[in-house]
């Protein structure tokens, strides 16, 4: 059976590999979105914490024989960490001020931590292998799907749902977002803002780096590899809502299908669709799909 | 009033004869970005717009120029002005639909449209894709002045760059600057008191994408050549680094900017190697290789520290700002 | 914004400090005719910066000191990182021109910036080396009289592993090809060669450039296709991201996976695991014989790698050019180009080369495989030779050129 001259079982392969990719967008819109949601912060150094998190990931195995088992907990923490000290250190004096000097501080970092890695293991990179017992392919009728793959979808998912539900439906959340609201009423009931939001930093940061182990098996850790990839998150957290933890999660497994459909019947422009959505969706509906006015 | 006349007099005076200990291809390259970096902040600086996409002025500029003169044997100015032209047009389409939206959704339409224009030049047989139009003939003025020479180049860069300066003073100083900045400090003010804002913010989006393409234009003469990475993201990057670390909201800060990010990508090896050479320390040597690390560590620092930009803390440190109303923090 | 006296003081301020900024740099020599002066730009901390970078300085600086002095005169080199920016290799260049007296320019990667040096160069009259700039325009619509294109082109590349590869047997291809020019350019020409000896192109996919591409969905097309050879007219990051996926699909069980321009810093990036089986063309191998050998010790030793064919190329092709000075007796453009086009050149990077009048340097290149990893005996132990492909066969023929220099 055939659609618009592609057999049904080539699109559904296409699909589900578009959607492998979308938990990736899913994952990291989900960090950016939670930043600027509770910070008010564009990040422009996710893409350079994701590829710190994959180099990271590497390091471990390499100098320290740490299996990717115990790196997916590991890496993630000590991103977080990086967060934490990088927001106690730089953010946190630039509140006050308008978003674009956040912004610009972030982009000097991503740069940095760019030529650091790259001074150190040059712009090829280096290859990472999945672990044994993901390294497999499985045949599920219509196509085979690498079992690696697999295990990024699932394991993605539930990442973001836990995510999700740990914002929007406790109490910890709820507190989270209340400070970012009204912060002065928030500490008046004895929480501890700053600090609130330092972690909320440092999250997020985490996020990126778990995005960064998930990665490494699949895709070259390179000192560049975050940098491309910033610029369409970014475009998909628009897209979703700035703020929006769900329109994160949603338009980033949602491009990831748009951009596997596009990729079958006309791969020129897959790179380019994600911005021509963006644009109509700010034109149309500024706070993105899923946001709400601040 | 006498004085800043004065002290711009002598600024002239010192471009006139910097070719004599300078050189020249260097100091165009440096008039072309400042050029550049001053029409940015007129947007930012002046109208409180942040475009993240404004390589895409410059770079289109240049590309249609280059084409003018290389492909279409048009006349130097002639070309330098289509180029303008097509950035204006392309300024006010980018316009239209990013002033519809505000702060940081501003800031993206503009990026986005920048992203499709770049893949579209990458693509459009016109450019050369990765390989850059090439070949652009530097032409002669009104066929009288060969600009082949770099010196007689120079000058006509030199004259250039000071209209399109004098421009943007003018423009700042006018009532349209006025209110410009009056919709800057508070729009819902502005609209309250009747300004169409959308128009005022649309003319100085569009004057701030030709006068970027005119630094475009001019730039791929001086080179002759054109190439993606003045349409690439990290040329918007760019001009925003050199309007900050020279200072937002003044005028003089963005040329001050561009010198330093010219000279950084220039000297930074030579620098290093000097240093290397100097303290016999080999390490600095690696500082040249890293252009991206130290570009990326001055950016945090200048944000951090040096907010107002290098003119705008030696304003400040001078306590010559003391007569300003606002400081450049608030943009 | 109020007129006064700030803006005075800090306009020039501004004036005095942004042009003492440009004077800030080094001891300018004085232009005399005593001194041969070299200059290399590359790219030294971007994306091409393994395949030329900081090693193609360190082979040029052996190739300075090996030739020691020519008829008394000393050698001087200088070299900047041009960050992939044809702007500033332009201003640069240009520079080293008319301020520094410079006599021969050799440019390493972005073919951009070597197409606008190549221009510059012949207004300049100075020989200009272009070694890992990929366009073949530099030696057909754009040549001049003054540049060499040295190591490979696209041309060649495609030319080579394609014949050499189909005559090995592997008839039915599918190409994975980068959606600009020069993705189009290796998948044209290695299409046709292929069409010319019998095989066949079953299909193709383009993927976008500068962007994270979905390179699953592509290789399955190939993987549906039942070629028996996936091209990949890619490079670079791309063609690393390329071959990890298509492992991970496991298309390099059922396709043999044909890397049409590749160095050895990026199958040493990917290791012998991934890479294994793989097709590629390159002119040098550290370890094809006991002169690539000797001199590869000596990069070792500096660089702590093995040097890949572009480093080698460096040192060729500047110790080519300073043979030429000595043959000519000066360093004048003109007699320089003369010797170089008339000298065969047989050094530790090949036996067989010679300068053509389009400024194509040709020379017997090789289809090479990556070795699997029980075959692989030390480091670096990395290709096997399978087959030479003759100069002649792989570079752009007369009847083809477009070179007005060479009708």
């Amino acid at each position: 059976m055939e659609i618009l001259g592609v057999p049904l079982q080539a699109l559904l392969a296409q699909l589900f590999l578009g959607l492998a990719n979308g938990c990736f967008y899913a994952l990291l819109s989900l960090g950016l979105a939670i930043i600027f949601g509770l910070l008010n912060v564009i990040n422009l150094s996710h893409g350079a914490l994701y590829m710190l998190g994959a180099f990271v990931t590497w390091m471990g195995l390499q100098y320290l024989g740490l299996s990717y088992w115990v790196m997916l907990l590991v890496t993630p923490l000590l991103v977080g960490v990086f967060g934490v000290i990088v927001e106690r250190t730089t953010l946190r004096r630039l509140y006050r001020l308008d978003h674009l000097y956040g912004m610009l501080l972030m982009i000097g970092l991503a740069l940095a931590l760019e030529g650091v890695f790259h001074s150190f293991y040059g712009v090829s990179g280096r290859s990472y292998a999945a672990p044994e017992v993901l390294a497999g392919a499985t045949d599920i009728g219509f196509m085979v799907l690498p079992d690696y793959r697999a295990w990024v979808v699932a394991v993605s998912l539930s990442v973001c749902f836990a995510t999700w539900f740990l914002i929007e439906k406790t109490r910890l959340g709820a507190t989270l977002r209340a400070g970012t609201e009204n912060p002065k009423m928030v500490e008046a009931f004895g929480v501890n803002v700053p600090l609130m939001v330092t972690l909320t930093y440092g999250f997020g940061a985490a996020l990126a780096g778990f995005a960064g182990v998930l990665a490494a098996p699949m895709v070259q850790v390179s000192p560049l590899m975050g940098t491309n990839l910033i610029v369409v998150v970014f475009a998909v957290v628009v897209i979703g809502g700035l703020s929006s933890i769900l329109g994160a999660i949603l338009t980033g497994l949602g491009l990831g299908l748009i951009e596997g459909a596009v990729g079958i019947f006309y791969p020129q422009l897959s790179a380019t669709v994600v911005f021509i959505i963006m644009a109509i969706v700010i034109m149309l509906r500024p706070v993105g799909l899923f946001g709400r006015e601040k | 009033m006498n004085l800043t006349r004065l002290g711009y007099a002598l600024a002239v005076a010192v471009l006139v004869i910097a070719p004599a200990f300078l050189y020249p291809v260097l100091v165009m390259k440096v008039l072309c970005y400042a050029l550049f970096a001053c029409a940015f902040n007129l947007l930012i600086g002046f109208s409180g717009l942040v475009s993240f996409g404004h390589a895409t002025f410059f770079g289109g500029a240049a590309y249609f120029c280059g084409y003018a003169l290389a492909s279409l044997g048009l006349p130097t100015v002639l070309g330098i002005l289509t180029g303008t032209a097509a950035s204006a047009l392309i300024g006010l389409f980018v316009g239209s639909l990013a002033i519809r939206r505000q702060g940081v959704y501003f800031s993206m339409i503009t990026l986005a449209l920048a992203q499709m224009l770049y893949y579209f030049y990458l693509q459009a047989p016109f450019t050369g894709g990765e390989d850059g139009l090439q070949s652009i003939p530097r032409g002669t003025l009104f066929g009288i002045v060969d600009l082949r020479d770099d010196v007689a180049m120079y000058y006509f860069v030199v004259a250039i760059f000071i209209a399109g300066f004098a421009l943007i003073m003018r423009v700042v100083h006018s009532p349209f600057g006025q209110v410009l900045q009056a919709i800057k400090d508070n729009e819902p003010r502005a609209v309250s008191l009747g300004y169409d804002v959308g128009k005022y913010k649309l003319l100085a989006f569009v004057l701030s994408a030709a006068l970027a393409g005119l630094a475009g234009a001019t730039k791929s003469v001086v080179l002759g050549a054109a190439t993606l990475t003045d349409v690439h993201w990290a040329m918007s990057g760019h001009v925003i680094l050199m309007t900050l670390m020279g200072g937002m909201g003044t005028f003089a800060g963005p040329i001050f900017g561009a010198a330093i990010i010219v000279a950084l990508e220039n000297k930074l090896g030579d620098v290093g190697n000097l240093l290397a050479d100097f303290t016999g320390v080999g390490w600095f040597r690696a500082i040249g290789v890293s252009v991206p690390l130290v570009t990326g560590l001055i950016f945090m620092t200048c944000v951090l520290a040096f907010r107002r930009g290098v003119l705008g803390e030696l304003a400040h440190f001078l306590r010559l700002d003391r007569r300003q109303a606002k400081g450049a923090d608030d943009v | 914004m109020q007129c006064n006296r700030s803006r005075f003081g800090t306009i020039v301020a501004a004036a005095f400090s942004s042009l003492s900024l440009l004077a800030a740099s080094p001891a300018l020599a004085q232009l005399s005719g005593d001194v041969v002066k070299i200059g290399f730009l590359t790219d030294i901390s971007g994306v091409y910066s393994d395949n030329d970078g900081q090693g193609g300085v360190e082979a040029i600086k052996m190739a300075v000191k090996d030739f020691g002095e020519i008829n008394g005169k000393k050698i001087e080199f200088l070299y900047a990182d041009h960050l992939n920016k044809v702007d500033v290799a332009s201003s640069k260049a240009r520079e080293w021109f008319d301020r520094e007296g410079l006599d021969m320019l050799v440019i390493g990667a972005n073919s951009g910036a070597a197409l606008a040096l190549a221009k510059l160069a012949a207004e300049r009259k100075k020989p200009m080396f272009a070694v890992t700039a990929a366009t073949a325009r530099l030696t057909n619509e754009e040549c001049t009289p003054y540049n060499v294109a040295y190591a490979y082109d696209t041309v060649s590349v495609a030319r080579g592993t394609a014949s050499a590869i189909v005559e090995a047997g592997g008839k039915d291809w599918f190409f994975l090809s980068a959606d600009y020019a020069f993705g189009a350019s290796l998948e044209k020409d290695a299409s046709e060669v292929i069409r010319a000896k019998g095989g066949r192109v079953l299909g193709s996919a383009k993927h976008p450039v500068g962007s994270t591409p979905n390179f699953s969905s592509l290789l399955l097309q190939a993987q549906a296709s039942k070629a028996k050879i996936l091209g990949l007219a890619t490079s670079g990051d791309d063609l690393i991201n390329a071959v990890k996926v298509a492992n991970e699909f496991g298309i390099n069980k059922s396709m043999t996976l044909a890397a049409i321009l590749t160095h050895i810093p990026e199958i040493n990036a990917l290791g012998l695991k991934l890479t294994q089986g793989l097709y590629l063309t390159d002119g040098w191998y550290w370890d094809q014989d006991d002169r690539s050998r000797g001199w590869a010790k000596r990069y070792f030793d500096v660089m702590k790698k093995m040097p890949g064919a572009m480093q080698a190329a460096d040192y060729s092709a500047v110790t080519t050019y300073l043979k030429a000075v000595k043959t000519a007796g000066t360093d004048d453009g003109d007699k320089v180009m003369a010797a170089l086009k008339s000298t065969s050149i047989s050094d530790m990077y090949t036996r067989s080369g010679t300068i053509r009048p389009d400024g194509r340097m040709v020379y017997d290149i090789y289809l090479r495989q990556v070795k699997k990893p029980e075959e692989s005996k030390y480091p670096w132990d990395y290709y096997k030779t399978i087959k030479m492909i003759p100069g002649e066969e792989a570079f752009t023929k007369k009847s083809e050129t477009k070179c007005s220099l060479w009708k």
